[in-house]
């Protein structure tokens, strides 16, 4: 590996030669790479040697943002509790290869939360790793070659202590070139600046794989010999693959080359260029190339090579060749060509420009609607389970809004205050089996408020407060949000490589599953995400052939579409991963041994979703683009055994080959975005690291033959620059790099993601012979083949909607009619016979059978009229009336197959279920049947012309009940009702009785009952003080009855024995104005006929004047 | 009529201790003349209610129940046509309605030698001629008519002003042209909890969204409207999305605090709706 290096330094190979050299196999032995040949086993070695190398030797300069993890198997070593030595045979010599005691890059993820620990690693140097290896703790023969070549020629030189180096001092740091034979150079030293003091606040909070830079006390720069060696390299033999501008970068830097900070360029030059080489192969070598982008541009705008003690020269120099260098990289075709966005971003970089696009979504988080069809009474076994999951639906927004308002505070811990309550919840689930309703509840509003880019805003208070933005005014908006975004964008840099994580709005979901620690629910919620996904998976997003006009508007609607449908998949699979592997999770990566066991163990178990097979057929049918994004998410969380499972094992050896394999044929952002989140998911914690260069996963991933497939996704440009940084925000480092350096603004991303329902026809049962039927479905493919797609679209489209409309209507219209017979029937009969109310149902319900049947009638006459109506909407004007006719047939008839075909399985469910339930209601109102309300109050409809102005029923109830308080008593001294007072009020009474607008059946009930409460209470005064104006109002109370009300009046009520008794209470024995009231009783009867007869009144039914003689004798009596 | 939390205590201050009479609600209009009636009237009624609320379980032990039977016994062998359970409810600081119920309660068990069930309590206390005994009939209506927070006859004047701000409310919907679909559609349809009105096409009031309205014909203080958002608002929110209260006899202006978040309080229709096309703003 060192020697490969070596040989490079000392131009004794070229560049382009190593190239050559990784590029072709072990076989391939180019003349100009001689000095290679006795390496030829290391070739696939190389790269990562490399790429661990350069950051050992650039570590010290780095001093923005996060360093960059090398992802190479060497990294375990350290700190694991295996050594290389254990491991695959077909590893091990790798493994061996490299030292042992090179810096662990990564630190180990503890427990099953995103948190991630800091358990990163002050890296080495590299010289003293090199030197404890030649200690001989390596024992692999395999290696020996290159490691002797290594040791023979020191690559460090600088044997001293690994921090507090003294730069100051010329023996230990001799000026730069004192080796190489330039002799006129003044010594000129840097002195590196601390990074730890330089942006404190950059370090990575979570960046796991991150090897901490800013950790190291002071730099320690190699030799002047190696810097030498270093310097000689751009000198060297480029190939012509390198491109103009560099070799001017290089005419520039060898006139200037002087003193201690170009030795510095030279390294960070030599870097680019090794990485050039990587860029340059259309294969891919490393792992995750965004990774080793990212490192490049962290040289390339370190900020810690100047000192202020240095000449301003020199500063000048630096700075220059900084900037030069980052505008060879921004002009850098081979980049360009390797990725427009990123060139793109290097560019604006460059320029100091900023992106326009918003980060802050429009937070439009609302709840999951409630939808008859699968939440109403029928969804459930019992009224309890409906019941209780009304109250469940309820507490989990409870909780959320909880969350939503105290999560960020201090303090405040999921766990602590919601756990109790969450797991109560659970409980009253399991009691009533309703897990799955819940389970989709949670799911749909998971991805209701999550499928945004950022985890579903962190806030639902998010929108500014109208009164600030009525203050500001539009104008103004603009600047308020971007100020907004200030605050809300975490201006942190994560890394290139953050961890598994559940951001903003995700973690109330994952905490939910946690504390609910319910293997029912999480089994239902696995069914429903699974479900959900190979729903989502299997969408056909893309027709293929556009019609001229239409292209822009479709594709532009595909791309939203499969950013749609992209995102929820990924949100989906992340939390299925979540779940599945959630038992296994353990906090330490298990042992060698423990690890063989689990493997054993659940080798015999099959996987809850055959990711496999989707990923085969996904590459099968060019629909990688769609499908990959969300494996990658699902296995990000995968526990430390599940790699190494079978079953596993085999897809990520597969994902592994579509890293390594070039697809011509992919959508370059498509591949770009592939690339870019297998990079990520090779970088995460519990993926094996010597996955990626290990041989045998090249053997072992057999890629699949591809086939030419109508739902191929992979060639279509579905891919933009928003989505590959929604998906995989961390490549959004590589611009806050360059814009930190370049004092840009922040990074934005992101995007409005309009929800979609996608729709989908619904195949149809046969009705004709089969050969016929056969004929028709030929007949109708061949009339669809030569059309436009979206004229089958619409077809099936209004086929669907139509089929379903007119199940709707049915239901609306024949079946509620016939239920509303139903219910008749029902009444007199229940009255007859209240003994057996199931068999009354079943009964009528029989009889409306043979009815229902009329249901396919109907159904067939509206699908024929609304079929063709819609079909001509929808297809284009000029569409000619050969094809305009065959579609609207084609259209009527599957949607009437749909339509009937569901009609005439459940009809007579349907009519049973609905009279059932108007029964049930029927039977729950005692004595207040409601046809016959609604028959009391159609009775009368208001008056012709009536201006709705009568007083409010309340209103009169509340007046005649203060006179009532003043008749009952006790009254006031001196409190009296005005007799005019009390006949206004009876003729409002009657206004009011007669607009119909806001009575309702209770209120003109209680009406007619407090005015026979006061004609009773108006007949004792009669009695008692024989006035005939109060008998005046008797009269007018008579007629208000008689004449207004729509209810029946309960007069008999007059004498019930309440009043009776009132009135021998008022006037014992006073009989003599009884005779004035004989008018009065015989109206009373007579009216008291026309209510008996028209109403069936509960009470007994009385003559009045029986009751009026029966009372009179009991007055007499007690006189 | 939104008031302000000082405002409102005031008022809540001054009904402190008040018997549900008459006479009381005619001080209170006295004192708060610039207030509306029915803004109150509602409000001494849920401050009324407040109070039987703490101190109804020490009226409701088979001791006190004995106390007031017997003292009912005594008071109508004195004198039948007097007040008897008015008084005494006055005195004892209870709802003359629960004391009614209480007595009667007392009396059928006495009478039937069991406890007599709900239904035929609550009937016999809509329509007293039902109850079996002349005197405590009339006793019973008296204390019914009398009171103004409790009672069938309250309870009857309560729903009708319900029924009638929807029926105004449904009409100004009409009138503006907003589609709606009501609460017996839904409940038809099998919802399990059922705004007065959704609106098929959603508007923007004051700038938010809503997606329903529901009328309340009843001021909105505290508790009620914290009980409301418990058992209704949040319920709704959580199905439909945001939606609209209307406190038709005002609300404490503290309490419409969920703007943002989805819950919008008015005390009139609003005039400031924006449809998806065109505004209607009136002002």
């Amino acid at each position: 590996m060192a020697a490969v290096l070596e040989l490079l330094l000392r131009e004794e190979v070229a560049v382009g030669a190593v190239l050559r050299w990784l590029r072709q196999g072990p076989g391939h032995r180019p003349a100009e790479v001689t000095g290679l040949v006795s390496l030829s086993l290391l070739q696939k070695d190389f790269v990562p040697f490399l790429l661990n190398f350069l950051r050992e030797q650039t570590s010290q300069i780095l001093t923005n943002g996060p360093s960059t993890p090398a992802k190479t198997p060497n990294s375990k070593a350290h700190g694991s509790q295996r050594t290389g030595s254990e491991r695959r045979a077909s590893l091990g010599s790798f493994l061996t290869a490299t030292p042992e005691a090179l810096p662990a890059r990564r630190g180990r993820r503890k427990g099953g939360s995103a948190v991630s620990t800091s358990g990163r690693q002050v890296p080495r140097d590299l010289g003293r790793s090199l030197a404890e290896e030649e200690d001989g703790k390596n024992d692999s023969p395999s290696w020996s070659g290159g490691r002797r070549k290594r040791s023979e020629v020191p690559l460090v030189s600088a044997r001293s202590p690994p921090s507090q180096l003294n730069l100051n001092n010329l023996e230990e740091f001799p000026p730069m070139g004192a080796a190489s034979g330039w002799t006129n150079k003044p010594s000129r030293r840097i002195n590196p600046t601390p990074v730890s003091a330089e942006r404190p606040l950059s370090k990575p909070k979570t960046c796991f794989t991150s090897t901490p830079v800013s950790q190291s006390p002071a730099a320690r720069f190699s030799s002047g010999s190696n810097l030498e060696a270093f310097s000689t390299v751009q000198e060297g033999n480029l190939t012509s693959v390198i491109s103009s501008s560099l070799q001017e970068e290089r005419e520039m830097l060898k006139k200037e080359r002087y003193g201690l900070s170009m030795m510095v360029i030279g390294l960070l030059i030599l870097n680019i260029h090794l990485y050039y080489l990587i860029f340059s192969l259309p294969e891919n070598l490393v792992p995750n190339i965004f990774l080793e982008l990212f490192f490049v541009l962290q040289l390339l705008t370190s900020k810690g090579t100047s000192t202020a003690e240095e000449e301003e020269e020199s500063d000048l120099e630096v700075n220059e060749r900084k900037k030069g260098t980052l505008k060879f990289l921004a002009e850098n075709e081979r980049i360009a060509s390797f990725s427009p966005t990123l060139h793109e971003r290097l560019r604006q970089a460059y320029e100091s420009s900023t992106a326009k696009v918003s980060l802050l979504l429009p937070c439009s988080v609302q709840s999951v609607s409630f939808q008859p069809e699968t939440d109403n009474r029928s969804n459930f076994p019992s009224d309890r389970a409906f019941h209780i999951f009304k109250k469940q639906r309820d507490i989990f927004y409870e909780l959320l809004r909880e969350w939503e308002d105290n999560h960020e505070k201090t303090g405040w811990d999921f766990e602590r205050v919601l756990g109790n309550k969450i797991r109560a919840m659970m409980a009253h689930l399991s009691a009533t089996c309703n897990h799955s309703h819940f389970a989709r509840l949670f799911q749909k509003q998971l991805i209701q408020m999550c499928k945004g880019p950022v985890g579903g805003g962190a806030s639902w208070g998010d929108t500014p407060d109208q009164d600030v933005l009525n203050m500001l005014g539009p104008d103004n908006l603009s600047r308020l949000k971007r100020l907004q975004e200030r605050f809300v964008v975490p201006q942190s840099i994560r890394g290139p490589c953050p961890p598994p994580s559940f951001p903003g709005c995700q973690q109330f979901f994952r905490d939910f599953i946690l504390s609910a620690g319910s293997y029912q629910f999480n089994q239902h919620l696995v069914d429903s995400l699974c479900l959900k996904i190979l729903e989502l998976d299997g969408l056909t997003l893309v027709e293929h052939e556009h019609s001229d006009g239409e292209a822009d508007m479709d594709e532009q609607d595909e791309k939203k579409r499969f950013t749609v449908v992209l995102l929820s998949l990924r949100l989906l699979a992340k939390f299925l991963g979540f779940l599945v592997f959630l038992p296994y999770r353990t906090v330490e990566q298990p042992t060698r041994d423990l690890q063989d066991s689990a493997v054993a163990l659940r080798n015999q178990t099959l996987p809850v979703l055959d990711v496999l097979k989707l990923l085969r057929q996904s590459i099968r049918d060019h629909r990688s683009i769609l499908t990959v994004p969300w494996i990658v998410e699902f296995l990000s969380l995968a526990d430390h055994i599940a790699p190494f499972l079978d079953y596993y094992r085999k897809v990520f050896c597969l994902l592994l080959l579509m890293v390594l394999s070039e697809d011509k044929e992919m959508s370059f952002l498509n591949k770009l975005l592939i690339l870019a989140v297998l990079g990520w998911l090779f970088q995460v914690p519990s993926v094996p690291e010597e996955l990626f260069f290990a041989t045998d996963v090249r053997q072992e991933g057999v890629m699949v033959d591809t086939v030419t497939s109508a739902q191929a996704l992979d060639s279509v440009p579905l891919v933009d620059q928003q989505l590959l940084y929604t998906c995989c925000p961390y490549l959004g480092e590589l611009r806050k790099l360059l814009a930190s350096f370049v004092a840009g603004s922040g990074a934005k991303n992101g995007g409005f993601i309009r929800k979609i329902t996608p729709t989908a026809a619904e195949s149809l049962a046969p009705k004709t012979s089969v050969t016929q039927r056969k004929l028709q479905v030929e007949l109708e493919q061949a009339f669809f083949h030569n059309q436009p797609p979206s004229l089958r679209r619409t077809v099936e489209f209004v086929a669907e909607r139509v089929g379903s409309n007119c199940v709707k209507h049915i239901k609306a219209t024949l079946v509620a009619e016939l239920v509303q017979r139903a219910e008749v029937m029902l009444q007199d009969k229940v009255k007859e016979e209240d003994a057996n109310h199931d068999k009354l149902l079943e009964e009528v319900c029989a009889h409306l059978y043979e009815e229902g049947a009329q249901a396919l009638i109907k159904g067939r006459e509206f699908c024929k009229k609304k079929g063709p109506e819609a079909v001509r909407v929808l297809l284009p004007e000029e569409t000619s009336a050969a094809v305009l006719n065959s579609a609207e047939d084609i259209a009527v008839e599957l949607a009437t197959e749909k339509a009937c075909g569901w009609l005439s399985a459940n009809i007579a469910a349907l009519i049973k279920r609905e009279v059932k339930a108007t029964f049930n209601r029927m039977l729950k109102v005692p004595g207040l049947p409601l046809p016959s309300e609604d028959a009391l109050e159609l009775r009368r409809d208001c008056p012709p012309g009536c201006q709705h102005r009568a007083p409010f029923p309340s209103q009169i109830i509340n007046e005649i009940k203060d006179v009532l308080c003043v008749a009952v008593g006790p009254r006031d001294e001196g409190e009296v009702i005005d007799h005019d007072w009390l006949e206004c009020l009876l003729g409002r009474l009657s206004q009011t009785l007669r607009c119909r607008k806001f009575m309702c059946p209770t209120s003109e009930q209680q009406l007619a009952k407090c005015t026979v409460e006061l004609a009773s209470l108006l007949g004792e005064s009669v009695m008692i003080i024989k006035s005939n104006p109060t008998y005046g109002l008797l009269k007018l109370l008579l007629s208000v009855w008689k004449e207004d009300f729509g209810a029946p009046v309960p007069v008999q009520l007059m004498f019930s024995r309440k009043n009776i008794a009132s009135l021998t209470l008022a006037n014992k024995g006073s009989l003599v104005c009884i005779h004035l009231l004989q008018d009065f009783l015989k109206e009373l009867e007579m009216l008291s006929r026309v209510f008996t007869s028209e109403h069936r009144i509960e009470e007994p039914r009385t003559n009045p004047r029986e009751l009026t003689r029966q009372s009179l004798g009991t007055v007499t009596a007690q006189s | 009529m939104k008031l302000s939390k000082a405002q409102y205590d005031e008022i809540a201050q001054f009904l402190g201790h008040v018997q549900p009479t008459r006479q009381s609600l005619r001080k209170l209009k006295e004192k708060f003349p610039s207030q509306s009636q029915s803004t109150l009237l509602s409000i001494f009624s849920q401050e009324y209610q407040k109070q039987i609320k703490r101190t109804h379980a020490k009226h409701h032990t088979a001791e006190a129940a004995e106390t007031y039977y017997q003292r009912y016994l005594n008071g109508v062998m004195k004198n039948a046509a007097a007040p008897v359970l008015l008084e005494l409810a006055n005195e004892v600081d209870f709802a003359p309605s629960l004391m009614a119920r209480i007595v009667l309660e007392r009396f059928l068990q006495e009478r039937e030698q069991a406890i007599p069930s709900k239904t035929l309590i609550n009937s016999m206390l809509r329509d007293p001629s039902q109850i079996p005994d002349g005197v405590l009939a009339n006793q019973v209506y008296q204390c019914t008519v009398n009171d103004c927070c409790y009672g069938p006859l309250v309870d009857c004047i309560k729903h009708a002003i319900g029924h009638e701000h929807e029926v105004l409310l449904r009409e100004m919907l009409l009138e503006k042209n907003l589609s709606f679909i009501a609460e017996d559609q839904l409940r038809a349809k099998g919802y399990d909890k059922t705004p007065d009105f959704i609106l098929e096409v959603p508007v923007a009031v004051e700038g938010h969204i809503i997606h329903w309205i529901e009328s309340k014909a009843s001021f909105g203080d505290e508790s009620s409207h914290q009980a409301y958002l418990q058992d209704q608002f949040w319920s709704y929110w959580n199905r439909f999305g945001p939606g609209l209260v209307i406190y038709w006899y005002g609300f404490i202006e503290e309490l419409d605090c969920h703007r943002e978040r989805g819950i919008l309080l008015k005390d009139c229709f609003p005039t400031d709706i924006v449809t998806l096309r065109h505004s209607m703003a009136q002002r």
